[in-house]
C-alpha cells in the first residue's frame, strides 16, 4: 500500500502547531505535489493517454479540508481531483494505474483522470461536469439525515461551478434541509480561461450563502492552519444539525486549465506572484518558524512522499492493461 | 370471487407504499407529492401514511431533486423521484443522463444508483407542448439507464416493485391518460421482471407492435378489427431498456405482417430501433408487406383537441393502417 494515513486532526490548536498533524499534512501535500507532478511529465512523454486536469498550486485546500474530516466523511470531487482523492486516503497505486488505463486502477479504465471515486474513504467521486457532484452531496447528505448518522458530506468544486444551476439548487435544497454538506469552493480565480471578474459580480463567492440563509466564509486557500479551521467549524456546525456552510478558499492553479492551455489569459507576472504564495513552501516555513518540525523531518517526510509516488508509478505500469471483454457486462449493476 | 379493481394511480400508489412499508431504505420526493397528493394525485394519502421524512416535498427544482435522489442512492437509499411531467426531466437532463445512468460503470463498478425516476408521459390532455411529450427514445439511447413505460394498473404495479428492486436507475414513463383507468391488480407484491416483451393479444393476421396508452388502444383496435375477420396480435414493449424482441419475432414469423405503433414523433423514435431490429433478426424473410410505422407526426404537440388529436394516432388511424398493412395496400 502506497497510500498516506487520512490526516490527524488536532482537538485544540492549529495543524501546523502539532508534530504528529503537521507531518501528515505535509505528506498530503507533498503526496498530491509529487503525484501530480509526475503524472504531468507522464503525459509530456507520451506515456500517459487523454487529459488531466492538475491541481498543483492548490493542495491546501484538499490537505485542509479533510484533516477536519472522518474516514466516515464522504466527499465529492470535482475534474481537477485528484488532490481531493489523496487527501480522503486514497491509494497512489489504484489512482496512477487509472491514469494509466490499467485493469486495477479505481475504474478498471473506465473514467480516467476526471472519475475517482473511493468507496472505502468515502470519496462518491470526481466529476467532469462542473457542478455536477454538489446536488449529489447533498444527497449524500439528505441520506445521513435520514438514517440519523452523524457523517457529514463535502462538496469541492471550483468557481465556475457557481454559476451554475445546480450549485444554486443544491445550496437552496441543503439550506431549507439543514443538511450536513459543507460546500467547499476552490476558488482559483478562473474558469478554464474565464476570470471571477468576467463571470460574476459580487466580490467573495462567499457571499452566494447568504441568499440562502446559512453562513459562507471566505479563507486564505493557500494556508492549511486555515482552510482546517474554517472546515472544523463548520463540520461542527454539521454534526450539530445545523446545516450547510459555503467556504470559499482563495487559492491559484499554477498549471493550465487543461493540457490545451497556452495561458493567454493571465499574466507570467500574476502566476509568478501566486507562486511566490506556494501553500507547500509556506507551511513549511510556518512549520520550521514554530519549531514543530526540522528541515531533516521535512526532508524524510518529502522522501517518503516521493518514495510513495514512484512506487505508485512501478507498480502500476506493471498491471495489465484495461480489459475491453468485460465493458458491455459492466454498463448495469446485476440484480442480487 | 370478484376481480380486485383498482386505477393505474392506485395500483402505482399501492406499490409505492408496499415497498416503503417492506424496506425502510425507499423514499419519495417530488414536487407537491405531499398534502397536495401530486399532480395527479398519484401519491395520495401516502403523505398521511409515511410523514414528511419518507414523502418528501420538494421546492420546484428538477435538478437539485434527481441530484439528490442520486446522491442518496449512492450511499444505500432507494429514492423515487416523482417528477411532474415527463418533459421537465430536461431540467435534470445532466443527473440523469451524466451522473444516474455512468456512476456505476465509468466509477468502475463499486457504486451503483438504485433509483426510480417516475413521470407521466405523453399527450391527449389539452396541456400542449411542454407538458405532453413522449420522451422514451432519449432516456432509451443513453446506456446506464432502464427505461420502462406500463400500460395497465396490473403492469404498473408489477413492473414498479421490479424496478424498486434493480440496483441501477429506471426511468419509468407512466401515460397520463391512464392513470384514471382500471384494471384488475392483486393484493399480494408481484413483480413483472424487466426486459421482457408481452404478448397480449393472440391473432394470425397482422402483428401490432406498442407501447404506453397505444397498447390499450391497439387492443381496441383489435376487437373492433375481429369483427371484420382480422385478427391481430398485439405486443407490449413495456420495456425499452432492456428491450426483449423474442415475441415481436416469434410473431412476425407466424403473422408476416407487422405495424409499430407509437405516440411519439417518428423520426429518431423507438420504432425505428425496433424496425432495424426486425430487419436484422430471424424475421425479416417472412415479412409479405414492408414494415409500417404509425407514429407521432413530427411535430410539438399542439393545443387544440383537434390539432393534439391529429397528430398522434387515435383509434381510427390504427384500425385503417392495419387493414391497410393486413391487405397488402
Amino acid at each position: 500500500m502506497t497510500s498516506i494515513n487520512p490526516l490527524l486532526a488536532p482537538d485544540t490548536g492549529s495543524i501546523s502547531q502539532h508534530e504528529p498533524s503537521a507531518s501528515a499534512a505535509l505528506e498530503s501535500l507533498l503526496s498530491i505535489r509529487y503525484f501530480e507532478e509526475a503524472v504531468d511529465g507522464l503525459f509530456a512523454r507520451g506515456l500517459m493517454h487523454g487529459t488531466m486536469h492538475l491541481s498543483i498550486g492548490q493542495e491546501a485546500v484538499a490537505t485542509g479540508v479533510c484533516a477536519a474530516l472522518l474516514k466516515t466523511d464522504f466527499i465529492t470531487s470535482t475534474h481537477r481531483g485528484h488532490g481531493h482523492c489523496i487527501a480522503k486516503g486514497a491509494d497512489l497505486t489504484r489512482m496512477m494505474a487509472e491514469l494509466l488505463a490499467k485493469q486495477t486502477g479505481y475504474c478498471r479504465g473506465r473514467g480516467g483522470s476526471m472519475h475517482i471515486a473511493d468507496v472505502e474513504t468515502g470519496n462518491l467521486g470526481a466529476n467532469g461536469i462542473v457542478a455536477g457532484g454538489i446536488p449529489i452531496a447533498a444527497g449524500a447528505a439528505l441520506a445521513q439525515k435520514m438514517k440519523g448518522k452523524d457523517n457529514v458530506v463535502v462538496s469541492f468544486f471550483g468557481d465556475g461551478a457557481t454559476n451554475e444551476g445546480a450549485f444554486h439548487e443544491a445550496m437552496n435544497l441543503a439550506a431549507i434541509w439543514d443538511l450536513p454538506v459543507i460546500f467547499v469552493c476552490e476558488n482559483n480565480k478562473y474558469g478554464m480561461s474565464g476570470s471571477t471578474e468576467f463571470s460574476m459580480k459580487i466580490d467573495q463567492i462567499s457571499e452566494r450563502a447568504g441568499s440562502y440563509g446559512f453562513p459562507g466564509v471566505t479563507v486564505d486557500g493557500n494556508d492549511v492552519d486555515a482552510v482546517f479551521e474554517a472546515t472544523k467549524t463548520a463540520v461542527e456546525r454539521a454534526r450539530e444539525g445545523k446545516g450547510p456552510t459555503l467556504i470559499e478558499c482563495m487559492t491559484y492553479r499554477h498549471k493550465g486549465h487543461s493540457k490545451s492551455d497556452k495561458n493567454l489569459y493571465r499574466t507570467k507576472e500574476e502566476i509568478e506572484g501566486w507562486k511566490a504564495q506556494d501553500p507547500i513552501g509556506r507551511f513549511e516555513q510556518k512549520i520550521l518558524e514554530q519549531g514543530t518540525l526540522i528541515q531533516e523531518q521535512i526532508d524524510a517526510i518529502a522522501e517518503k512522499a516521493r518514495d510513495s509516488v514512484r512506487s505508485a508509478i512501478t507498480e502500476a505500469s506493471e498491471a495489465p492493461d484495461s480489459d475491453p471483454a468485460e465493458l458491455l457486462s459492466s454498463v448495469y449493476r446485476e440484480a442480487k | 370471487m370478484t376481480e380486485r379493481i383498482l386505477t393505474y394511480a392506485e395500483a402505482i400508489r399501492e406499490a409505492i407504499g408496499q415497498a416503503m412499508e417492506t424496506d425502510e431504505n425507499v423514499f419519495m420526493l417530488g414536487e407537491d407529492i405531499g398534502i397536495y397528493g401530486g399532480a395527479f394525485g398519484v401519491s395520495g394519502d401516502l403523505y398521511q401514511r409515511f410523514g414528511k421524512d419518507r414523502i418528501l416535498d420538494t421546492p420546484i427544482s428538477e435538478l437539485g431533486i434527481v441530484g439528490a435522489a442520486v446522491g442518496a442512492a449512492l450511499v444505500g437509499m432507494k429514492p423515487i423521484v416523482e417528477i411532474q411531467f415527463s418533459d421537465f426531466t430536461a431540467q435534470a437532463m445532466d443527473q440523469i443522463v451524466n451522473q444516474a445512468a455512468k456512476i456505476h460503470f465509468m466509477l468502475g463498478g463499486e457504486l451503483s444508483v438504485p433509483l426510480v425516476l417516475r413521470a407521466p408521459s405523453g399527450s391527449g390532455t389539452g396541456a400542449a407542448a411542454q407538458h405532453s411529450q413522449s420522451l422514451e427514445a432519449w432516456f432509451a439511447h443513453v446506456p446506464g439507464l432502464k427505461v420502462v413505460m406500463p400500460s395497465s394498473p396490473y403492469e404498473a404495479k408489477g413492473l414498479l416493485l421490479a424496478a424498486l428492486d434493480d440496483p441501477n436507475p429506471v426511468i419509468f414513463l407512466e401515460h397520463k391518460l391512464l392513470y384514471k383507468t382500471s384494471g384488475h391488480v392483486p393484493e399480494e407484491q408481484y413483480r413483472i421482471p424487466l426486459g421482457t416483451s408481452n404478448l397480449v393479444r393472440a391473432g394470425k393476421d397482422l402483428t401490432v407492435v406498442a407501447s404506453g396508452v397505444m397498447v390499450s388502444r391497439s387492443l381496441e383496435a383489435a376487437d373492433s378489427l375481429k369483427d371484420s375477420g382480422v385478427e391481430i396480435e398485439v405486443i407490449d414493449i413495456r420495456s425499452l431498456s432492456p428491450f426483449d424482441m423474442g415475441p415481436i419475432n416469434e410473431s412476425i414469423l407466424k403473422t408476416g405482417k407487422v405495424m409499430l405503433v407509437q405516440e411519439a414523433p417518428k423520426h429518431g423514435g423507438f420504432m425505428a430501433e425496433v424496425a432495424a431490429q426486425i430487419s436484422e433478426g430471424p424475421a425479416l424473410f417472412s415479412l409479405t408487406e414492408p414494415i409500417r410505422r404509425l407514429c407521432g407526426m413530427d411535430v410539438p404537440i399542439p393545443y387544440a383537441p383537434q390539432l393534439e388529436k391529429s397528430v398522434v394516432p387515435q383509434l381510427g388511424d390504427i384500425i385503417a393502417n392495419a387493414l391497410e398493412v393486413h391487405r397488402g395496400s
